[in-house]
């Protein structure tokens, strides 16, 4: 019998700890228990079938951490299949005559994955991918990935379960006491990613006894449209008279874990501490109860990796500011590859309140594919909204879907063939929620009730693959006004229409409404209060629109979704009720009076980032860029770099003026943009290979950049081939290099030892913690700074005396 | 003395303002950054976890190396740390992945924040071991033993690739979410481990 089929009227039984067992039987201190599975089978042979005694239907295989990370191929192999004959054999052996099943048992790899760790999110679906094959090859009956604690690793596993077999998956993660995983992700969140990916079952096991999990598991069984498992340990380990004690015992466990299975709990075994005594008290417990139906949820959602946005009462926003379309400067950044630009926009975005950031990168000159993949993943490091991925790329789309840390919403597919047949098979193997416009080959229709039938074709043809109705969410496509009086009369219809004929949730891109009239703003606040009116669930718009805001934060507290009215009163209290034309702000001046500072020059020095940038607003009216670079900006910095070398100024102010020099200049780079504005010459830095501090580098970066150096930033963990050809290809007169670690010391003199070799014009400086004069000597620098004022007037010295030699031909 | 790895998490000590500031780079008062960083510490509050994972362990004295049960060594610097001591707490503590979110979130708008979160870091996971220290010594104390100062790997001359032995005994991914890059480094990055020597 199929064990999906099995589940589908009964109770499946695992089974419970092995790690507390394998250590009672003489396990050492970090001994890996998979090599008993070759040394010892008769120990875990035994371990199986007390199991399987007691009533288990499912064993795991001793292979919790057996991967290529800490096996040798060989002995990997040789671990797997002898871990699978142990379970079979033993299940052959055993009394039990309950269906019994061999499930491959999938531990997380104990290392993190990048940004933050350094292991590659593709070579750890390799990593997972290599276990899975041998699972497969020697014959499990199923996959059980389990203990993962954090979203991104159990991403990787499942999507390798599922790409090198087809077996069933269960996929149980590890939560803390704050009910999130280790990093950050809620039981919600790990729902939608895992059900959008195929999981056969998801669940909890270890960390926690059964009760310390009730929130936990309930949050599952609310959201949940699978099996939920439950997998707990004994409770918590306690030191008692010298010895280790799990504190809670068969009897209690069993009733805890009872009372969830008469709340829905499906799949049901043990953890840490857990024995078949564990097992055989908890089949009897629950021996009488009913297993409950599984529900499907019809929960429209996406997710991150902390949290998922739910759609239903209130309105989504989803910021659309990540968009290169009539943006002059976006524009600019993406042929620069200036990521940073992007960070700033969704950051900015997500200040403003937005719900979901849409991210599209498409320009005809720039690799769309892989700037869009870095867009995700540098996105998703530092900002936990979860992403619109925006492209008309198939394979653009593939590769940032499949790097997504969560659920994503996909935008768009549409009613014509070639679209669906694109974009529903991407949705059915990444998961995600896909937003349908609701046009096709004959274009967009006038009647409201035209998009509706397309709308129809397009839910027919995504049930062909699976893919639910939740799951789809439809735009009826706001169109111009001010082209046709009765447009936007026909999308508010077909809001309502959509959602009363069908049930699905609807979304706009609202600012489309208003083209070519005056005072857009006002029109698409209103349109968009109309819509809202008609059950619009979401709206891709621009956060910094004060009528979209209002008409948001309004219809929040009139639709009675505004407690005590408190988000309306906080964000009314941020509109400015202006009635006087604006007075010159007040707070554009800086403070402290000195008659030999400019105003401007006073902003930077005290490091007021507003008022920096304001100023230079102002200025650039009267004054040439050049000017207030050479006659403002550039000496406010010479002053505070000055006091930093005399330490009167510590690096935080440092900072603070770099970065308020920095706002100036990107007023001043806004208005020269398309001129080059540099003569100083080109900059590369990098964090060496093996090393991923970057705090240090990023400082040199801003402080150069302050001094009007074109930088290039590599990044962290940097192999000497990547600067080597960074720097050719730039011909940058200068490198800078960093490492904080006395162990990437080698990658650093290999990175300079190869500049030499193929870049001998090249001048290296070289800094961090564990780096002084002798060893920049020692591995070949041609220069040791201390800090970041030091590498600026080394640079200045290197650019001087370029220009120098030019000067003398 | 209990050989498993057991887990303790604590609620947030008190900040140390000026040990911020110290790991800052700032001497002293600076007024003009009380603002900001108090906006840091409102940021940060609730994003922090405070785990501990530790494990017991023996240790045998000989002539030219010490046993800890589950690494040899002959660092000097940690035979003159260790002396006269019957055993060992081994531990690793860690404030979480939020902080280096932030650090990383705020390297592109404000440096300057990312610094302060970089210090904030740096004295919150200081904050814990000290904590984590005092209690392991009150406890032993009850039972007649003191305890040594904090010896970690890569001090003097105790390498730092014993943090592989001390990962692989702590369970420390599993316990409590901390992991060891190829490069040694842990991530999350504001985390420590160490031994607490214990003796008469």
């Amino acid at each position: 019998m199929k064990i999906t089929d099995y589940l589908k009227e009964h109770i499946l039984y695992l089974d419970g700890g092995m790690g507390t067992l394998l250590q009672a039987h003489g396990l050492c201190p970090g001994e890996l228990p998979e090599r008993w599975n070759i040394s010892h089978p008769e120990v875990i042979k035994a371990i199986h079938r007390e199991y399987f005694n007691a009533g288990s239907n499912v064993v795991n295989t001793n292979t919790f951490g057996a991967n290529c990370l800490k096996f040798s191929p060989e002995e990997l192999e040789d671990i797997v299949r002898s871990a699978i004959d142990n379970a079979r054999a033993a299940l052959a052996e055993s009394q039990g005559k309950q269906p019994k099943w061999v499930a491959l048992d999938v531990g997380p790899t104990g290392r993190m994955l990048k940004p933050y760790g350094d292991l590659d999110f593709d070579d750890a679906v390799s990593v997972f991918a290599q276990t899975v094959k041998l699972g497969v090859k020697y014959g499990a009956d199923l996959i059980m990935i389990e203990t993962m604690n954090d979203s991104y690793e159990t991403k990787a596993a499942l999507l390798a379960a599922k790409e090198h077999s087809d077996l069933p998956v269960f996929v149980s993660n590890a939560y803390g006491e704050d009910g999130k995983l280790m990093t950050g992700a809620t039981p919600t969140a790990m729902v939608a990613m895992l059900e959008g990916l195929g999981a056969d079952a998801v669940g909890v096991n270890c960390s926690l006894g059964p009760k310390a999990l009730v929130g936990v598991v309930e949050e599952y069984l609310r959201y949940a449209s699978v099996p939920v498992l439950l997998k707990p340990n004994a409770g918590l380990p306690k030191a008692v008279n010298g010895e280790t004690v799990y504190d809670v015992f068969p009897d209690e466990f069993a009733e805890d874990v009872a009372s969830l299975i008469r709340c829905g709990v499906r799949i049901a075994g043990g953890c840490c501490g857990t024995t078949p005594d564990y097992i055989s008290a908890t089949i009897k417990a629950s021996a009488d109860i009913l297993p409950v139906t599984v529900e499907k949820k019809n929960i429209t959602c996406v997710s991150s990796y902390t949290h998922a946005v739910v759609f239903g009462e209130s309105p989504i926003l989803i910021g659309e500011r990540i968009n290169p379309t009539g943006k002059k400067r976006f524009k600019e950044a993406l042929k620069a590859h200036d990521v940073d630009y992007i960070l700033k926009e969704g950051i900015a975005q997500q200040e403003k309140g937005v719900h979901i950031l849409d991210v599209n990168v498409g320009l005809p000159e720039i690799d769309e594919t892989e700037m869009l993949k870095t867009a995700v993943c540098e996105l998703q490091a530092i900002i936990n909204l979860p992403l619109q991925i925006d492209t008309s790329d198939p394979v653009a789309m593939e590769a940032a879907l499949r790097r997504y840390n969560g659920k994503a919403m996909i935008n768009s597919v549409n009613g014509k063939q070639e679209s669906m047949d694109a974009v529903f098979q991407l949705a059915k193997k990444y998961g995600g929620l896909v937003v349908a416009l609701t046009l096709d080959e004959n274009g967009i229709p006038d009647k409201a009730e035209d998009r509706l039938a397309i709308a129809r074709k397009i839910l027919s043809e995504s049930e062909k693959y699976g893919i639910e109705k939740k799951d789809i969410i439809f735009d009826p496509l706001a169109m111009t006004v001010s082209a046709d009086q009765n447009a936007a009369k026909e999308t508010l219809r077909a809001v309502g229409l959509i959602q009363s004929e069908l049930g699905c949730h609807t979304s706009l891109g609202v600012s489309n409404v208003s083209f070519g009239l005056p005072g857009r703003d006002m029109v698409n606040g209103a349109f968009f209060a109309l819509a809202l009116g008609q059950g619009l669930s979401a709206a891709i718009m621009n956060p910094y629109s004060q009528e979209m805001m209002k008409a948001y934060y309004t219809y929040r507290t009139l639709a009675g979704l505004d407690d005590n009215c408190a988000d309306y009163i906080a964000f009314a209290e941020t509109v400015p009720q202006a009635v006087a034309p604006a007075a010159p702000e007040k707070n554009a001046t800086a403070p402290s009076e000195d008659e030999f500072a400019s105003e401007l020059q006073r902003a930077i020095i005290k490091g007021l980032k507003e008022q920096a940038a304001g100023l230079t607003e102002r200025m650039l009216a009267t004054v040439t860029p050049l000017q207030i670079v050479q006659e403002d900006i550039i000496p406010a910095l010479n002053t505070v770099g000055e006091g930093f070398e005399n330490k009167t100024v510590y690096l935080p102010q440092l900072l603070m003026s770099a970065e308020a020099a920095k706002a100036a200049f990107e007023v001043i780079k806004l208005r020269m943009s398309g001129e080059t504005a540099t003569d100083k010459c080109a900059f590369v830095v990098a964090t060496v290979k093996g090393d991923i501090h970057d705090i240090g580098k990023n400082i040199v970066k801003l402080i150069l950049e302050n001094y009007g150096f074109p930088v290039t930033d590599l990044g962290r963990d940097v192999s000497p081939e990547a600067v080597v050809k960074e720097t050719v290809r730039l011909h940058a007169s200068i490198v800078g290099l960093s490492a904080l670690m006395t162990t990437t010391v080698p990658a650093m003199e290999e990175t300079i030892k190869q500049l030499r070799r193929e870049a001998p014009w090249c001048k290296i400086v070289v800094g961090g913690a564990v780096l002084n004069q002798e060893y920049a000597d020692a591995i070949g620098a041609d220069k040791y700074a201390k800090d970041a004022m030091e590498t600026v007037r080394y640079a200045e010295e290197i650019n001087r005396s370029l220009k120098g030699a030019y000067n003398d031909f | 003395m209990v050989n498993m790895v057991l887990t303790r998490t604590y609620s947030a000590p008190a900040f140390d303002k000026k040990e911020i500031f110290r790991y800052a780079g700032v001497r002293g008062g600076a007024p003009e950054l009380d603002t900001l960083l108090q906006e840091c510490l409102n940021e940060v509050e609730s994003k922090l976890v405070y785990r501990v994972c530790y494990r017991e362990f023996a240790v045998t004295h000989h002539d030219s190396y010490l046993d800890l049960g589950f690494i040899k060594t002959e660092s000097m610097g940690l035979k003159k740390n260790l002396f006269c001591c019957e055993s060992i707490v081994l531990f690793a503590a860690t404030v979480g992945i939020e902080i280096d979110r932030l650090i990383a979130r705020y390297a592109t708008v404000s440096p300057t924040k990312s610094l302060l979160f970089q210090a904030i870091g740096a004295e919150r996971i200081e904050s814990l071991c000290d904590v984590f220290c005092r209690e392991i010594a009150e406890e032993k104390a009850k039972l007649g033993f003191q305890t040594r100062p904090r010896f970690s790997a890569g001090y003097g001359d105790f390498p730092l690739e014993a943090q592989k032995e001390i990962f692989a005994v702590l369970d420390c991914s599993r316990k409590i979410g901390l992991t060891l890059n190829q490069s040694l480094l842990m991530s999350p990055s504001k985390s420590v481990t160490a031994i607490i020597g214990v003796g008469k």
